[in-house]
């Protein structure tokens, strides 16, 4: 009888997020569909970097570099690219179907994550975020300079005329009629990403009520006193990363084919710091709170390059501040804020949301 | 002495931190089903014995049998495994968890749900986290936490913090339980009762290490006890004769009061 409620709520929800891309079609316009496609795959990034970070408390700093080599993986494998590097084995380049490379690429990412988790197993808190943001620019600087002897990344112009994401033979990129409803292609990604979305919110609630979840917890909580209760810390922070990596690798890939276009300038620290961002200011550790910081840090900026240079024109007759610079200036100033009275995020995860009631409750007694 | 029935069996273990000797040819054995105690004034090497022991230590030399397997390097979480559970001189509990979760922790060990099963949520995975969770419930009540199972660890009362360690170690189905001075800070009421719980774990089978400087405590509960001083044994055996025992008495001149 309980349930009765939270269903409805769910299934309300779920009637909002599918009419979510025509509500803000008719409302803000075709551009906005794209950054709320642009926010989804945020969410997916943070929930990846949530499982890493809010789970077993490694800090990482270098998230992005396994969103990259998710992206190019796609980008070599569905793209005429690979022809310059490899005209004779490859005339027309590689254009393997996403739903082949997809698994490949969170495989790939997944395998990188153990690769960066391996060496720093000894290492925690600042020493590991060091070491992490040092992997992160690694990988991209490799990439841009892996254009030579063999031109395998293009270096900084990129890869283009990426293969777009195709379900069941029908293309995204075109606008598709569905039951007589006509659906662009942002809106057709949309509900891609709609689907994957939810399906790293499925996987993370499963994972962190479980067995192996509660060992990450103990990994966060004390590393020590977890490997005396027999955890395997080694193993399980290898798992952390990896499963990390491979929800980072797949976003990777899914950006590969909406874009159709990468370069290692999307991959920047800038990047890593964002998306960590999301994970703090939502809430470490608390899905929906990452959902919500995902949903801000995404949406935010956009705003404010919408409404600071009408804005300051109005008042000023001219514009004195750079959308950009403000943004980062509104960010800092957000997040400090944060830290100060709400440090436990926007959406504390359960035990500190417990926690605080029980303060207050003791403080009430 | 050293024969078959020792469930743990130290030979000539050495421990050096550089130039210094905390643990020097250090030999003893614990007997199943006993209660051993291990004394010894401040800096004796007590607790480099028991790192060595829970295998947080490499031993520079010697060696170290448990249940009749040879352990060299040992890891901490191969000799949980194998059946040494401890708890830790300054509480380690996970903190921001529920009282419950840490001891559902504890059955890390004797389970085995991964990834696929966490995802699946198969029929095998949900009994697995049903016994859990009950095994985990009746554990808390066994060492008698009545404070919601939900209580975050951090506040529970330092007695109870005590209590949930052991918990959380025996929630590993130790056959040694390694406890490192668990009456520390504890009040003579806390203590009595800690008394008890000991000898109750100690009549479930389960064979009990103690660490303590509480002398008396060990003297009322312990089958038989050893004497370290400046990393050597200098004493052990019943602990009448031990209280006795010369070197011990100088050992703890104007240190304790027995």
């Amino acid at each position: 009888m309980r349930n009765a409620p939270k269903n409805l709520t769910l299934w309300l929800l779920f009637a909002v997020l599918l009419l979510l891309p025509f509500i803000t079609d008719a409302l803000l316009g075709r551009g906005w569909v794209r950054i709320v496609d642009f926010a989804m795959l945020y969410i997916m990034l943070a929930l990846g970097l949530n499982i890493v970070v809010g789970y077993a408390g490694l800090l990482d700093l270098g998230y992005i570099a396994f969103f990259a080599v998710g992206a190019y993986c796609y980008a070599l494998a569905g793209s005429p690219h690979l022809a310059q590097a490899f005209p004779i084995a490859f005339p027309d380049g590689v254009h393997l179907s996403f739903w082949i490379v997809l698994p490949m690429a969170a495989l790939l990412a997944g395998f990188f994550g153990v690769l960066l988790g391996a060496p720093t197993l000894r290492l925690r808190g600042d020493y590991l975020a060091i070491v992490t943001l040092g992997f992160g620019e690694i990988i991209r600087i490799f990439l841009n300079n892996l254009n030579a002897p063999i031109n395998l990344t293009n270096g900084p112009q990129g890869i283009s005329r990426i293969d777009p994401v195709s379900v069941a033979n029908v293309s995204l990129n075109f606008t598709q009629k569905i039951f007589g409803i006509e659906l662009p292609s942002v809106h057709l990604y949309f509900y891609l990403f709609l689907a994957f979305t939810a399906l790293v919110v499925f996987v993370s609630q499963r994972l962190e009520k479980s067995r192996i979840g509660r060992a990450w917890m103990a990994i966060r909580e004390d590393e020590i006193a977890a490997s005396a209760m027999g955890i395997n810390t080694r193993n399980l922070r290898l798992l952390a990363f990896a499963m990390g990596a491979m929800f980072g690798g797949a976003s990777g890939a899914l950006f590969a084919g909406f874009q159709g276009f990468i370069s290692p300038e999307s991959f920047s620290l800038m990047e890593s710091i964002m998306v960590l961002c999301m994970v703090v200011l939502g809430g470490m550790g608390n899905i929906a709170g990452v959902i919500l910081g995902g949903i801000l840090l995404a949406i935010l900026p956009e705003v404010l390059r919408h409404s600071v240079v009408p804005m300051q024109q109005a008042l000023f007759g001219k514009v004195l501040v750079d959308p950009e610079s403000l943004r980062m200036l509104l960010f800092g100033t957000a997040l400090i804020v944060m830290m100060l009275y709400r440090p436990a995020g926007l959406l504390p995860s359960r035990v500190r949301r417990r926690e605080l009631d029980t303060d207050e409750a003791v403080e009430r007694v | 002495m050293t024969g078959t029935g020792a469930l743990l069996q130290f030979t000539s273990i050495g421990k050096q931190f550089g130039g210094l000797s905390a643990l020097s040819d250090v030999s003893l054995h614990i007997q199943r089903g006993e209660i051993y105690g291990l004394i010894g004034p401040n800096g004796a090497g007590k607790t480099t014995l028991f790192n060595v022991l829970t295998g947080l230590y490499q031993p520079s030399v010697g060696e170290f049998r448990f249940n009749g397997t040879r352990y060299q390097a040992g890891k901490p979480h191969v000799l949980a495994q194998a059946g040494i559970a401890r708890t830790f001189q300054n509480i380690r509990l996970f903190a921001n968890l529920t009282a419950l979760e840490n001891v559902m922790i504890g059955r890390h060990v004797r389970t085995r749900a991964g990834v696929f099963g966490a995802l699946l949520r198969n029929r095998v995975t949900r009994n697995e986290e049903q016994a859990i969770a009950e095994r985990a419930r009746e554990l808390l009540h066994y060492v008698g936490i009545d404070k919601p199972a939900q209580t975050l660890a951090k506040h529970l009362s330092y007695g109870e913090q005590r209590r949930l360690e052991i918990a959380r170690a025996l929630a590993t189905d130790p056959l040694l339980l390694a406890l490192d001075e668990p009456a520390a800070g504890m009040n003579a009421t806390e203590t009595e009762s800690l008394k008890t719980l000991l000898q109750i774990i100690r009549s479930s089978g389960i064979t009990v290490l103690l660490i303590e400087h509480d002398v008396k405590l060990i003297m009322g509960l312990c089958d038989r006890v050893a004497v370290l001083d400046y990393g050597r044994k200098i004493a052990e055996g019943v602990p009448e004769r031990v209280r006795n025992d010369p070197a011990v008495i100088a050992a703890y001149l104007g240190g304790e009061d027995e």
